[in-house]
């Protein structure tokens, strides 16, 4: 009955809870892989999209259905990989600290995670064939910040701001259409990479 | 004091009782299994528990099914719900 005892409890109380209902081997390394890709992808995005013209001089993106064609199989060919990469690196995770990588919680994060993300992808595609190809590249940002957010309360708290960083972006973008590709490399690449660090430092590979 | 002292349940005196309810107050409903390898305590320590937090109505169990195999699921009572709360609540004015 002392307060030692207490305060254990309580500890305890909040590490069951958060074993429980959260999903926690998400790995950090996931993270950096998915942002060298989408780095690599958003290189050769901007190779497909400016191609042939000086790099100095005014330049124009050019969009036919060929483009329209080669930049889909960039994006799906990314989130393959990238979706692949953090199967991989979850499992080894999970299996170093003996937790299970498909369980109820990992349901319940990939289930929230989706419904903004199928929302998004789906209306980005209608877009892109309506020729709002610009509103593209923002619109992912902001559709995968709001599913980072809405799958945030099932997985390492962490996510929640990466989500709320991605939202702002996204917004940015949508505002300086110019500057898409360019904030979709920050947001899909280099925060990816910086988070993804962070989050292998702090809670271990 | 007396007034903290009285919402500090007996029930939750025990670990594995305190364990399973924290559980069960932020999940729906969980199986036998998962309790068990979430609190990792043996078949039996677990069925005495969960059976006492049963007879004191914390806690709902419902019997099914999945591909013929027997599958048993917890779930939280409202008022085992509400008791938690209090003891947590008490817990955490009597540390100040």
């Amino acid at each position: 009955m002392t307060k030692e005892k207490y305060i254990e409890d309580l500890r305890d109380i909040k590490s069951i809870m958060d074993r429980s209902s959260r999903f926690i081997s998400l790995s950090g390394m996931s993270g950096v892989i998915a942002g060298v890709f989408a780095l690599g992808a958003a290189y050769f995005a901007y190779q497909t999209v400016y191609e042939g013209q000086d790099y100095f001089s005014y330049r124009k993106a050019m969009i036919d259905d060929q483009t329209i064609i080669t930049l889909l199989s960039i994006a799906v060919g990314t989130l393959l990989l990238s979706f692949s990469a953090g199967i991989y690196f979850t499992q080894q995770r999970a299996k170093k600290h003996n937790q299970k990588l498909w369980d109820s919680q990992a349901r319940r994060l990939l289930i929230n995670l989706l419904i903004p993300l199928i929302a998004g992808g789906t209306l980005c595609l209608i877009l892109l064939f309506k020729g709002f190809v610009g509103l593209v590249a923002p619109l992912t940002l902001l559709f995968y910040g709001l599913a980072l957010v809405n799958a945030s309360k099932y997985t390492l708290s962490e996510i929640r701001s990466l989500g709320l960083l991605e939202i702002a972006l996204g917004l940015i973008g949508c505002q300086l259409i110019g500057y898409g590709l360019i904030l979709w490399a920050i947001g899909f690449g280099v925060l990816h990479i910086i988070y993804g660090i962070y989050m292998h430092v702090k809670y271990g590979s | 004091m007396k007034e903290v002292l009285k919402d500090l349940n007996k029930a939750f005196e025990n670990k594995v009782r305190l364990g399973i309810m924290s559980a069960l107050v932020v999940n729906d409903h969980m199986d036998f299994n998962a309790l068990k390898e979430l609190l990792d305590v043996t078949d039996g320590n677990l069925a005495s528990h969960l059976k006492s937090l049963e007879k004191v109505e914390f806690i709902n169990v419902t019997k099914e099914f999945i591909e013929r195999k027997p599958n048993t699921k917890y779930m939280a009572t409202k008022q085992g719900k509400t008791a938690f709360v209090k003891h947590i609540k008490a817990i955490e004015q009597l540390l100040g």
